[in-house]
């Protein structure tokens, strides 16, 4: 929790604390920590702090946009395919089957090439790439839900089925999704570095901490600081997140709920996300 | 043999939580060789719990923390876990209450049955085993796997399994549960021959008072970690001493004897809420402060003993006055099906699961549907509900076609038909406090303003017999039976004229099922609903309904009134069903009189 406190304040507030600016050159390129600049400098000799200090801004918020859309999207699908039943079910998961399959990486080539990069893109591709997940945890806690007496007790009064949804069924799947939010997160924040990193998503002269890992990796030898602050600040954002996440679901008291709703997967496969497809 | 003495002999066994509350307190059984003990009692009485102690085992969380067992000359300390193990297998076996899951799949019958053979088995040896609990010995069936035996067949490996070193005690954990009757009719049987003829002495655990005195020569009662009552099975259940064994013999219908139940007020203790004091006296209609002072000591008169203060005061068994009442014979039809077939449609696969079934159901009266698992009585109900469009046949309520699904039906329509559902740790929203959850129906059929849904809520909680204050609570703090009456008062919201009732008492324990079905019977009657009740239980019909229809694979084979199904089955499968339900009239003899044998109450 205050590790997470801590990247947020550094990442939120950081701009605020340094007079410098993130894009001026200051010195001569891969020059090491010194006075005034605690970090050294980067490839091009910027202040490597003051870049720390602003590129976790963009990282945050790229991800936190991407995972409200996904869970919107997630939700959407999942709660629509596993109430319907009928044709409806089989189509829509089947194609959130389809967008399972493909590698995430190569999925955003595709996306960077054909339409081009910017914030949205990757927002939407990051929700596009991680929403079958969701879409399988809200269908199969849907599913079980949906055969409850309670649920066919509002059925059998009239209740349309948008109440229904909202009343009976979305109250009663929410822990185990909100439990996987904070997973989600981290995905998000793994996939969008990993992206960035690799030059899909922002464009330099932007300071942001994937970016800043790629960019200085010719002048690790000269100045190790400026791919390894950014690194550790990823490290610790995503982990910070993480154990909030599971704190956050203990709380709840909802683990067995959480077991329960994968344990009893009502498709064929349930969700398989591993940090090692994204990285 | 009886010159051995006792086979067992338990003294003062005391299992704890590890945090160091009692589960179960000083705890006395003696058992002759050949004499079957039954240990009664409901949801966490801690009869389990003592059959596993007495093979020295304590399940995850839990300790031995005193007690010996003596078995024969020898004496063992069960919470000796090294001097405990000896027991287990060659002196005392256990039968456990799953018997598809205690299975280990992956072996074949042969290799199940040689596993638990101390020093290895021969062929002949194998055979041996399976001819004694009668099953085929041969070569075909020693190679089946677990799940290729049907689940009777499966309780009788377990018992061969139990058998194989012969030892002289087994502990049988409801070993029948989850069969269905003439399954467990069989398996019954087959325990019976087994006592006689192998000189095994048995501890029959169960909270099945109906089994136990079918198989018991004593019985000990249980409640809240300690026996209340001991004694030989015929004498203790026509002359209950302790106030728990008489509410417990009233609350147990008798598809024999038409006879009002009569639940226990409140509900079972758990291990976490016992009070200090008798663990009864709560729910006990006899008490006296003196009876919160300490747990009474066991009284004991050499063939019975009692653990009450009052046990002198406790009222004969009596008056259990017939449900025969206002029998609505010329009232107008209610409910009326008509060849109704219904299917289940998976992938191009079609089961059907009900057809040509026809029925009515008049004003105030109850017809039961009765069967064994998937004999489609569930889904008539649900198709009834409109829960199930059909695939062919007519429904009419009061005139009105009931169209398949929902939402064909008029608001009023949807109004005067409601449904109970079978499990009432699932059919109310976990998330909704008790008083909206009640108040919704009123409010969405009978067009009420919020606030008088919310008074005719708490009327109708009051009705149910809830105590005040309820509503305003959640689901997942109350029992089942507490849910059950809530899910009642839901469908009363709704003021229907019809009540399908799916079920609903099968997951309560026996005491709290009387109370509902006590319940019911009065709702019945001020109300003048009507009612559809499934079940397969068929004394659970004779106290509660008018006509009865039976079931077999998805059509109806016997129909009538309940008198006369009863008493002159024609159908062989409703001769089977009633060979096979347990009954206690034949032991219980009643003081009162009141009572009637059924031939007598024919109308």
């Amino acid at each position: 929790m205050t590790l997470l406190i801590a990247v947020l304040v550094i990442a939120l507030f950081g701009p605020f604390l340094t007079p410098n600016d993130p894009a001026a050159i200051v010195g001569a390129p891969g020059t090491g920590p010194g006075a005034g600049h605690a970090l050294g400098l980067d490839y091009l000799g910027r202040d490597v702090l003051t870049r720390v200090l602003w590129g976790g801004r963009s990282v945050i918020w790229l991800s936190l946009a991407a995972t409200a859309l996904c869970f919107a999207i997630g939700l959407a699908i999942g709660l629509t395919a596993g109430y319907a039943g009928g044709i409806i079910d089989p189509v829509l998961m089947r194609t959130v089957d389809v967008v399972l399959c493909f590698p995430p990486l190569l999925f955003f080539l595709l996306v960077a090439t054909s339409v081009g990069t910017s914030q949205l893109t990757l927002i939407v591709g990051v929700a596009i790439v991680l929403s079958p997940g969701m879409a399988r945890i809200v269908y199969s806690a849907t599913k079980e839900t949906a055969t409850r007496g309670y649920v066919e007790a509002a059925v059998m009064r009239g209740e349309s089925t948008p109440s229904i949804l909202r009343r009976e069924i979305l109250p009663n799947i929410l822990p185990p999704v909100i439990a996987n939010l904070g997973l989600l997160v981290t995905f998000s924040i793994l996939l969008i570095a990993a992206v960035n990193f690799l030059g899909i998503g922002i464009q330099p002269p932007a300071a942001n901490w994937a970016l800043m890992i790629s960019e200085n990796r010719p002048i690790v030898s000269i100045n190790v600081w400026a791919t390894l602050a950014p690194a550790a600040m990823l490290a610790a954002l995503t982990i910070g997140v993480n154990l909030v996440g599971d704190a956050f679901s203990h709380t709840l008291g909802r683990t067995e709920t959480i077991a329960e709703a994968v344990a009893t997967p009502a498709g064929p496969a349930t969700p398989s996300f591993s940090p090692t497809e994204v990285t | 043999m009886n010159d051995h003495g006792p086979a067992l002999k338990v003294t003062d066994l005391t299992v704890v939580l590890e945090s160091g509350r009692p589960v179960v307190e000083h705890v006395d059984l003696e058992l002759a060789p050949r004499e079957t003990l039954g240990l009664v009692g409901e949801s966490g009485s801690g009869k389990t719990t003592t059959g596993y102690a007495l093979l020295g085992f304590a399940r995850p969380g839990m300790r031995i923390a005193s007690g010996e067992v003596q078995i024969g000359s020898e004496s063992i300390a069960l919470h000796d876990e090294k001097a405990a193990r000896r027991l287990r297998g060659r002196v005392v076996s256990h039968v456990p209450q799953d018997p598809a899951t205690s299975l280990n799949p992956a072996l074949r019958v042969t290799a199940a049955l040689a596993d638990m053979r101390a020093g290895g088995a021969t062929s002949s040896w194998v055979t041996d085993s399976l001819t004694r609990v009668q099953l085929p010995a041969t070569r075909e069936f020693g190679r089946r796997f677990p799940h290729e035996l049907s689940g009777g067949q499966q309780q009788r490996v377990l018992i061969a399994c139990a058998l194989a070193n012969e030892p002289p005690l087994l502990v049988l954990d409801e070993p029948t549960t989850g069969l269905d009757v003439v399954t467990q009719a069989r398996i019954l049987d087959e325990i019976a021959r087994l006592r006689d003829q192998r000189e095994v002495a048995m501890v029959y655990v169960s909270h099945d008072l109906a089994v136990v005195a079918q198989v018991a020569d004593r019985i000990a009662v249980m409640y809240g970690g300690i026996v209340v009552e001991q004694g030989p099975t015929s004498e203790l259940l026509s002359r209950p001493r302790h106030p728990y064994t008489r509410g417990l013999v009233s609350s147990i219908p008798d598809h024999r004897v038409r006879k009002v139940v009569r639940g226990i007020p409140g509900v079972a203790v758990g291990i976490a809420d016992r009070p200090d004091g008798c663990p009864f006296a709560p729910r006990c209609p006899q008490v006296v402060p003196a009876c919160s002072a300490g747990v009474p000591e066991l009284a004991s008169d050499g063939v019975r003993s009692v653990r009450c203060i009052r046990a002198d005061q406790t009222p004969p068994l009596s008056s259990l006055e017939n449900t025969s009442g206002s029998r609505p014979a010329d009232a107008a039809t209610l409910l009326s099906v008509e060849g109704l077939r219904v299917a289940h449609h998976g992938r191009g696969t079609t089961v059907v699961a009900a057809e040509d079934i026809s029925f009515e159901v008049r004003v105030g009266e109850c017809v039961a549907l009765v069967g064994e698992s998937g004999s489609g009585k569930t889904t008539i109900a649900r198709a009834i509900a409109g829960l199930h469009p059909p695939d062919g046949g007519r429904m009419s309520l009061g005139g009105e076609e009931l169209a398949g699904a929902v939402r064909g039906r008029s608001r009023e329509l949807r109004r005067r038909c409601q449904m109970v559902f079978q499990n009432p740790y699932e059919s109310l929203n976990p998330r909704r406090r008790v008083i909206d959850e009640v108040a919704r129906p009123a409010r969405l059929l009978r067009g009420m303003s919020g606030r008088d849904a919310r008074a005719e809520a708490e009327r109708l909680l009051e009705r149910v017999r809830l105590p005040a204050g309820i509503g305003r609570r959640f689901p997942t703090e109350l029992s089942g039976g507490e849910r059950q009456r809530i899910a009642i008062a839901r469908a009363l919201a709704a003021a229907p004229s019809l009540l399908i009732c799916d079920e609903i008492t099968s997951a309560l324990d026996v005491s709290v099922q009387a109370a509902v079905i006590e319940l019911l019977t009065e709702l019945r009657r001020d109300l003048s609903l009507s009612l559809v009740f499934i079940t397969h239980s068929l004394p659970v019909v004779a106290s509660l309904a008018d006509r009865v229809l039976i079931l077999h694979d998805g059509q109806i084979c016997e129909e009538g009134s309940v008198e006369q199904v009863f008493q002159t089955p024609r159908h062989e499968r409703t001769q089977q069903l009633l060979q096979a339900a347990p009954a206690m009239s034949d032991l219980v003899e009643t003081t009162g009189g009141g009572a009637q044998q059924l031939p007598a109450s024919s109308r």
